[in-house]
This record gives C-alpha cells, structure tokens and sequence, in this order.
C-alpha cells in the first residue's frame, strides 16, 4: 500500500494580474452547498419526490445530505429500492436499519416477482442490472411519483457525464442526450407535463474520492462490504466474484480465501470485489486516492458490454 | 461488442503502477473547487485540447487509457503511444464518437496538488450561444481556443461577447496549432493583440493569451521547449492560480438570501430529537447567495406584493450546528427574531441593501428556443427561488456580435442575444447581473411545457430598453 500523502505540489506560475482570495472554500464545503440547495429545490417544487436507495455508498452519503438538508424535520419523502433479488445480505440487512433509524417508508421494487409471474425473463448472462428499468418505471407509475432523487455520479460513466442534474424523462422513462435542457447557473427548472417525470442527481459533481473523504469527515456508517474482509471467492471475466447462492464458479475454477473490498455493491451477478487490505475509512481514501483503475471498470461487468451500456440503458429509463 | 482487458481489472489494484499512477492522489491537499469551460469553433481542437490537459496531468486512469487506445485504433488512429485520439475522452455519446463531433456539454472531473475541478466541455457547432451560455453560468473561468493559422474569427468574437455577458471573471484564450505556424512569436503577437482589442471592446477583464498545441502538448501542461519567447503559465499553471468568482466576489458582495423552504417541523421531528425542544422551531432555509451573514446582523425581508420587513437574524443553523457567521455558498436555515410570514421566493437582505422592487425586469436574454419570442408572450420568470408569471413588452434590439451594437428586431430567434422589457406579475428585487451574477441571473420558461426558454441576466434599470 502506498503512503497516504499528496504527491509534492509541482511549482506554479504566478498567473499576472491575479488578484489575491478573500477567503478559500472547501471542496466538501463546496460540494455539500450545491447537493443541499438542490435537494431543497426539489422538494419544494415537486409533488411526490422518492429517493432511490440502495445500501450503496452513494445513496447512503446523499441520504445523509437529505437529512441534513431537512434537519430538524424527517427527511420528507420515502425511499424507493429496485431489488434485483440478487443483493448481498449485508446490504439488504444495513438498508433496513437504515430506513428504521431514520422512520423512513421504503418502497421495494422487485426484480424477483416480475421474474416469478412472466412478466420479464432472466437474460442468458444472468445479470440483472438491465432488467431493473421496467420495475423501476412501474413503480414510479404506480405510486405517482414525479420526481426521483438518484445517486449518480458524472465521474462515474461518460454517460452521466453528459447528464444534467435535473433529468426529464418521457412518458416512457427515456431519456433524450442530444435534446435536453439547458441548466444556468444554479436556477433548476423542474417542470414537467402529465406522464413526464424527472430525475434529480444531488451528487452528480462528487467524485468517488470526494464521497469516501466525505463519509470520513461526517463518521458516515456503510455496509461492512465496503471494507477489507476475508471472503470467499473465485476469478471471473477478470474480477473477484464472491461464492453465493447467484454467483458460482464455473467447472474447474477454484474457489479461494482473499482478503477483498467492494468499491461498489450493485448486484452480486456483475459486481466485483478488489483485492485490498484496505479495512478502515482513512485506508480507503488512500487507496481510491492512488488507484490506477476506475470505479466502474474495476467492478461492473454490466458496463463492459459495450462501449455505450450505460448511455443505452439510461436511455430506455434506467437510472 | 468491444473487449475488454480482463488481465487489469483483476489485478491487485492496491499495488501501484508508477508509470500509469492516477493522481488523484493530489486531491487529498487541495485547496478548493474550481469550474471551467470551454468554448471553441469546430475544428479548432477543442475536445483534443482537452483531451491532451487530462493526458498530461496524469488524470487519466489505466483502464480508461486503455480503452481509449482501443478504440483510438479501431476509428483509424494508431492507438500506441503518441497516436491516441485524446477528443474520445470527452466525446462519451454514441452519436459524438460515431461522428467526431460534440453534442452536448459533459462535466468532467480532475484533481492535482491545487486545486479540484470541475471541466464543462462545452460544443462548438451550431448550438454555440446555447451550449456556451450552458457551461460559461457556473463557470471560473472559460477557455476559447483560437486557430494559430485562422487568428480571431467571427466565432471567437461571438463566445467572448457571450463570457463577457456572463461575466466569467477569468477569461483564458489558448491560441491552438502554434505547431502549425512553425512557433511563430511574431503570428502570436498579432493575435494576442487582436483579442485584447476586442477584449477592450468588450469590456472584459483582460484575458490570458497563451500559446500552445493541444496535439503535441506545448504549453498545456509542460512548458514548451519551442515557445522560448512565451514566459506566461501554461494552460493548467492558470487553471491552479486564477481566483474563484466566490473568491472574488463574495467578500465585498451584500448578503442575500432567497427563501428555499420553510423549516417548521412540529409532528416530523427528525429521529432522537427532543419534541420540547423544536416546539416551537422555525426557520428559513436557503442557500447564500452573495456575501456573509452572522448572528445579530439587523436583516430585511422583501416579498413579492408585500411591504418589506425589519428584523434581526438570531440563530444560523447547519444540521444541528450553530453557527456564528455564515457566507456564499453555504446552505443554511435562519432564524429571525420577529415572527413574520416568510415563504419560499422571498428574499432576506442586508438591511439597507436591497434595491426598490420592482415589477418592470429590463434585461438581456440569451434565447435558447427554436421557437421565437415575440412581444406579447406571456412567459414564467424564475428568478432565485421566485417564479412569477411575465409578459413580455418592447423588443428593444439584438445584438450584433459583429459589432456588439443594437439591431432593431422584432422578435429574438434562437442563438439570439436580445434587450427585452419584462412586466412582472409581482415585484421583485432584481439587481444588474453586472453587479450581482446570482441575483441578477434568470430562467425564462414555457408556461406551457415548462421547457427552458432563455437565460435572463438583469439589466441597469436606466437603461433604454
């Protein structure tokens, strides 16, 4: 593991005519302002804003902003979670006490029931990220929400890069790149017609590295998953795969003790583990802070299958 | 389908490779945040520009680098070293890698020793005024790149007409391809004259003229060995030492606060708080808009229709801190000494601060829709945290980006840069976009589709509009 501090400032020029800062501001402090107003913003526009929840680290940090935003009121909306069925248990288990802590509704959409009764078929992959779209856009149907908060991130996927944080979405969940709104300065528009419903991004200009300083300064509890422990694993398509009831290796692959971390916890079918000794916060942070491989190349098969999954996929209504 | 190295992704990421270190290492001593954009003509480079900044700051991660040599040699560039199509790095939709062009602004985020940023990679092409006036609204700083061999264009003129509307306190013009011009000192000069003519003409603050090539890397990143006679930073030695606009402004600006919400609790007290204590809890939550506020500060408060109100600020609350002071940007709630009946889209102010209100808006407005505006349209204006229906009255004129005079116009077409007056269905306390970019800045919308129609930026009242 490599030291924890920044490589030495090259030296700057001075820039002419650089007149001097009045005062300096904090990235964290910056980013905090921006993801409260927004929240904000949304809940005092709309009718019937949900949070998309997870568990992951990225919900959890943007439920924290929500509960500060809101403070000393409840975080005034419920949490709406897509369930592929194919969860780790830690994370269902820390996603319940989550929304018990805090006197939350938590909406779950599950992948599982529209598998069970016919109404979507398990792709020959076994991946079940894709198949979250129609559970999610029946939900929000059905409980007539016209605002979703998720936790996206633009440095996540060139996709979301190109997302605005106020997203509109058609009739039929899509999202349209080459025809979206304009957002100034930090004036949100959020209007929709009948059938239209939007997606919030509080987050969209965190960064991976910014979230787990973040969660460092405000002692932010997450899954254990997220920390270095032994567990067992096999290699597959190049990342560590945990054994479990939707993950198993394949003939004459074996099966080993490591000690490993996650860098994201979608579904147990396309998400990897990263080898890592990395058991405490601050460990984590020096880790993300050198690694050489991006958060989602590292660990998520379901962007590997094209050069454009997600941008296909947000497209047809996925978050 | 394209495929992937599997071999690096199941690598031990914690053992590092020197060679290909990211680093975002740096991030861990930054001092702040700061957002630029960029404007620039088709072809000018832009997106390789870019590119060539993220390559040579070393912000570049493995498996992105990777992919990017892939898929630089299967659309005919070498993809080894050298030969990298480094505009792939932005260009992240289907359409835009299908077609080498820029669609839409992405956001891009890096981190050195300095400073975070946040780059808006704004397009080029049609669009320009649109996706400029997109990027340029946050910005610190913007970047307009100029062709060595082309020199100022029309196109030049128009973005830096824009970022000088917009009031982007740095401006930055990266003159590209000074490869192309045999590093040519004398070429150089006259095009840095050239801009600081229109600069001038502008009234913008003097931009930073620096030569480079974003294909082989002078002056972006690491000095130029072919620029001996250029002594100025390079491009990201500016990005690390320009001042912020809050760094900038918000010291000498009077506080402003539009009311977001309302926070009064009672029945939905938040977990493991005391039902005594928040009982009778109220306070006004909102972000700074400019300047500072700090407990005890004597404040006003100005209601669209209503007549202002005097009282005193006791209480700044951040999630269960109490603070002292408070300043632009933070978000916070209030609590003011005098029960009053404060909503959303009010303003609480300095008190002695704030300008009459007024229902008349003169100002200038970035029209954004393929539509026309014509007088007569009745729009929404959504100004803070305000939105009131207008009408729209006299089309003073256009701009004339050749020129920066006033067209006679009777309607503002898209890309148009038009001097409206606005009437409002209730007052408001706007103030020139010149002096106060947050208040002065607003969104007209399509009452009925509720799209974005243009960006408002508040003029002087006297004006003759």
């Amino acid at each position: 593991m490599s030291t924890t501090a920044p490589a030495p400032a090259r030296p700057v020029p001075a820039a002419p005519g650089t007149p001097g800062s009045a005062h300096q501001i904090d990235v964290l402090d910056a980013l905090e302002a921006e993801s409260i107003h927004i929240l904000r913003e949304v809940v005092a526009e709309f009718e019937r804003p949900a949070m998309l929840f997870s568990g992951g680290k990225d919900s959890v940090v943007m439920l924290h902003l929500a509960t500060k935003a809101f403070w000393p009121g409840t975080v005034p909306f419920p949490l709406l979670h897509v369930d592929t069925g194919h969860n780790f248990e830690e994370v269902i288990a820390f996603r319940d006490e989550t929304v018990e802590k805090l006197g939350l509704r938590l909406v779950v959409a599950g992948v599982q029931d529209y598998i069970d009764d016919g109404r979507l078929t398990e792709r020959a992959d076994g991946t079940r990220n894709p198949l979250q779209t129609t559970p999610l856009l029946d939900a929000i149907g059905e409980n007539r929400f016209d605002v979703l908060f998720g936790g996206g991130r633009r440095d996540e996927d060139k996709a979301r890069a190109k997302e605005r944080i106020l997203s509109l979405r058609d009739e039929f969940g899509q999202w349209d790149p080459r025809n979206q709104r304009p957002e100034l300065w930090n004036l949100y528009n959020g209007r929709h017609t009948q059938g239209q419903h939007v997606r919030a991004f509080p987050i969209s200009n965190w960064t991976e590295l910014d979230i787990w300083r973040y969660i460092e300064r405000e002692n932010i509890a997450l899954p254990p998953l997220y920390y270095a422990h032994q567990r067992e694993v096999f290699e597959h398509s190049g990342m560590w795969r945990a054994v479990g009831e939707f993950s198993q290796p394949g003939p004459g692959v074996p099966v080993q003790a490591r000690t490993v971390r996650y860098r994201t916890v979608g579904d147990m079918s396309c998400t990897g583990a990263v080898l890592s000794e990395a058991d405490t916060t601050a460990k984590v942070i020096a880790e993300v802070a050198t690694t050489t491989i991006t958060e989602r190349g590292a660990t998520r098969a379901d962007d590997r299958i094209s050069e454009a999954a997600m941008e296909d996929r947000k497209k047809d209504g996925y978050f | 389908m394209s495929t992937t190295n599997l071999d690096t992704a199941a690598a031990d990421t914690t053992v590092l490779d020197g060679a290909a270190l990211g680093h975002a290492a740096r991030a861990l001593g930054t001092r702040g945040l700061f957002r630029f954009a960029t404007a620039g003509s088709v072809d000018d480079g832009k997106s390789t520009l870019v590119g060539r900044l993220l390559h040579d700051a070393k912000v570049v991660l493995a498996d992105t680098l990777e992919s990017l040599a892939r898929t630089s040699a299967a659309t005919g560039f070498g993809g080894g070293d050298g030969t990298l199509d480094l505009a792939l790095l932005t260009d992240g939709l289907r359409a835009e890698r299908e077609q080498g062009i820029t669609i839409d602004v992405a956001y891009r985020y890096f981190s050195t020793g300095e400073r975070s940023f946040v780059l808006a990679d704004c397009p080029g092409h049609v669009q320009y005024t649109r996706n400029t006036v997109t990027g340029a609204s946050t910005a610190d700083a913007a970047i307009v790149l100029i062709d060595a061999r082309k020199g100022v264009l029309e196109q030049t003129r128009r973005h830096l007409g824009v970022i000088g509307l917009l009031r982007v306190p740095n401006v930055i013009v990266a003159v590209n391809k000074i490869d192309l011009v045999d590093y040519d000192e004398a070429r150089f000069a006259d095009i840095a004259a050239d801009v600081a003519r229109v600069a001038a003409g502008l009234g913008l603050p003097a931009p930073h003229v620096l030569p480079v090539s974003a294909l082989v890397g002078d002056n972006v990143v690491e000095r130029s060995a072919h620029t001996g006679w250029y002594t100025g930073a390079t491009l990201l030695g500016l990005l690390e030492s320009l001042p912020t606009r809050d760094e900038a402004d918000t010291a000498a600006e009077d506080f402003r606060f539009p009311v977001q919400l309302v926070l009064r609790p009672q029945g939905a007290l938040a977990p493991c708080l005391d039902p005594e204590a928040f009982r009778d809890y109220r306070a006004y939550a909102g972000s700074i808009a400019a300047g500072s506020v700090s407990v005890g500060d004597p404040v006003t408060v100005a209601s669209p229709g209503a007549p202002r109100r005097e009282t005193t600020v006791i209480g700044i609350d951040a999630a269960g801190v109490s603070l002292d002071t408070a300043t632009a940007p933070a978000s916070v709630a209030l609590r003011l000494a005098a029960e009053l009946d404060i909503a959303r889209g009010d303003t609480i102010a300095a008190t002695g601060t704030l300008p009459e209100s007024s229902a008349d808006l003169h100002a200038q407005l970035c029209w954004l829709s393929p539509a026309p505006l014509l007088p007569g349209a009745t729009v929404l204006v959504k100004h803070g945290t305000a939105t009131l229906r207008a009408k729209v009255g006299s089309i003073a004129g256009v701009l004339d980006l050749e020129d920066f005079g006033l067209l006679p116009a009777a309607s503002l077409e898209l890309n148009d840069i038009g001097t409206v007056v606005l009437r409002l269905a209730g007052e408001l306390p706007t103030e020139p976009y010149a002096r106060h970019h947050r208040t002065g800045a607003f969104l007209v919308i399509d009452p009925q589709s509720g799209n974005t129609l243009a960006a408002g930026l508040v003029g002087e009242r006297t004006s003759a509009a």
